[in-house]
């Protein structure tokens, strides 16, 4: 961070920024405010963050990486449960699942010795996870918030024949699932040939040897795959409940009001 | 009327402050098509919610054949007491999976053709996708998936409103066809006076969620019921 280089070379990538803004003035796509907020929001978090990594790596102690990836849970679950808003109970459901997916598959990779328990590889990564699950809550929630009032015909139906709420919102869980995880499974199936990832390009570019980089992608995409499902699934399962009584009744009031 | 199949005690309906039902009471006899109609937004189609427990009451009771239905398991219930909607709503990817919906949650299967077939349809079309075929016969489709549990109650909810004409009184021909046949107790939430002179046996007026009466529907359509009654059926409420 103090390299007077790298401050000069994210200077210059923000005339990158520039041309964007420059096209979205002349389109008149109104998204200036929001490029310049990300801009400065994403500098200042990054060399906080920077900041921060570089104190606990120096800590030597495991108990303050917990502590940070413990903080990065609950951002994104304040977040996603932002996104899931009027679903009850969104935040701890979000906290539930994006801290299993977390604490899972950083706990398998530990446990298999496929990473060493060091801030080094457990921040970044679990960075990745976290951010990962966290857009994998969001999607499942807003989608099956907005699918149980689009699709409330065929939920009523459906329990009208005798089915379980389960039963009953089984296809909007599947329609719900599918949607938050077929973005990640597009990109593991292509990656590679279409792009190359963030972690394992900035490893090459680094000057670390390609077979290595291959080898970190790989444990990296394995790992979002199985926290992304373990994140779906979980909010799947825990949030539907809040959209049916006890007696499999729909909550949202009655086709009167 | 025959003896009671269904009786409504007092039942009252809110939902976040607004009261939708406001204590409505009515008794349903075995084996007849029983009407409920009223300007839209009266509490039609939750006061028939009610009775499959679809809308859980806020207080009054419900009670099917004598036992009151807040104390049966409401699954076991929604097997006795069927339902048809607006639309029709079918699952899978033919007519026979459609048909079969509500017996493959038990485990259960049935013969779909003479299913098809009370409900008027050709046997044949077990196999096809039910989105190819026309609202009226996808509709018919529906009702065939509630016989096949084999209720002894049938709630229907503007079962015609999506349908031409001609389907239309195809499907009302039906009602009354299955409720002589079958000797099924039918309640039918509709809007469409002609319909409910046609086919109800009697009717039961709601407005603004409280029951203004029920009447046989020779009384319903005299003048014989009072102010609030005749000025619905002349449209004016």
């Amino acid at each position: 961070m103090q390299d007077f280089g790298t401050v000069t070379s994210a200077l210059l990538a923000l005339s990158l920024v520039a041309g964007a803004v420059a096209i979205s003035r002349y389109q008149r796509l109104d998204l200036e405010r929001d490029i310049a907020v990300a801009v400065v929001r994403s500098f200042v978090q990054l060399a906080a963050v920077g900041y921060v990594i570089d104190i606990i790596v120096g800590l030597e102690n495991l108990l303050y990486v917990v502590l940070l990836l413990a903080g990065m849970v609950a951002f994104a679950s304040w977040t996603s449960a932002g996104r899931g808003e009027g679903v009850l109970r969104a935040f701890p459901v979000s906290a539930i699942a994006i801290g299993v997916a977390a604490a899972s598959t950083l706990g398998i990779l530990l446990a298999l010795q496929i990473i060493p328990p060091t801030a080094q590889y457990l921040i970044p990564l679990g960075g990745m996870v976290v951010g990962n699950s966290m857009n994998a809550a969001s999607l499942t929630l807003a989608r099956i918030r907005d699918d149980v009032k689009a699709r409330r015909l065929e939920i009523e139906a459906s329990l009208a024949l005798g089915a379980t709420s389960r039963q009953a919102i089984s296809p909007v869980l599947k329609a719900a699932l599918q949607n938050a995880m077929t973005p990640l499974i597009d990109a593991t199936k292509t990656t590679g040939i279409i792009f190359l990832p963030g972690a394992m390009a900035g490893m090459i570019i680094g000057g670390a040897d390609p077979l290595e980089a291959v080898r970190l992608q790989i444990v990296v995409l394995y790992m979002l795959l199985g926290s992304v499902s373990v994140a779906a699934i979980l909010v799947g399962l825990l949030s539907y409940r809040s959209f049916f009584t006890p007696r499999h009744q729909l909550r949202i009031a009655s086709p009167e009001s | 009327m025959g003896p009671v199949k269904v009786r409504i005690s007092d039942v009252c309906y809110a939902v976040e402050g607004v009261e939708i039902l406001k204590g409505v009471s009515a008794t349903v006899g075995e084996g007849e098509v029983f009407s409920i109609v009223g300007p839209s937004g009266a509490g039609k189609s939750t006061l028939l919610r009610t009775i499959n427990r679809l809308v859980e009451p806020t207080s009054g009771e419900i009670f099917l054949d004598g036992a009151p239905t807040g104390e049966m398991n409401p699954l076991e219930l929604r097997r006795r007491v069927g339902m048809v909607f607006q639309l029709p709503a079918l699952f899978g990817e033919t007519v026979a999976d459609a048909v079969l919906y509500g017996l493959r949650l038990m485990n259960r299967s049935a013969d779909t053709g003479p299913l098809l077939e009370s409900v008027g349809l050709d046997a044949a079309l077990a196999g096809r996708n039910p989105q190819s075929l026309s609202v009226g016969q996808q509709q018919r489709v529906a009702i065939a998936r509630s016989l096949a549990l084999e209720p002894e109650v049938l709630l229907m909810d503007e079962p015609t409103s999506a349908l031409d004409l001609a389907a239309r009184q195809r499907i009302e021909d039906l009602i009354g066809d299955l409720s002589t046949r079958l000797n099924l107790t039918i309640v039918l939430v509709s809007h469409v006076l002609d319909q409910v002179e046609r086919i109800a046996n009697r009717v039961l007026l709601l407005l603004e969620g409280r029951s203004e009466g029920a009447w046989s529907k020779e009384e319903f359509f005299s003048d014989k019921t009072g102010e609030r009654a005749r000025r619905f059926i002349a449209g004016e409420l």
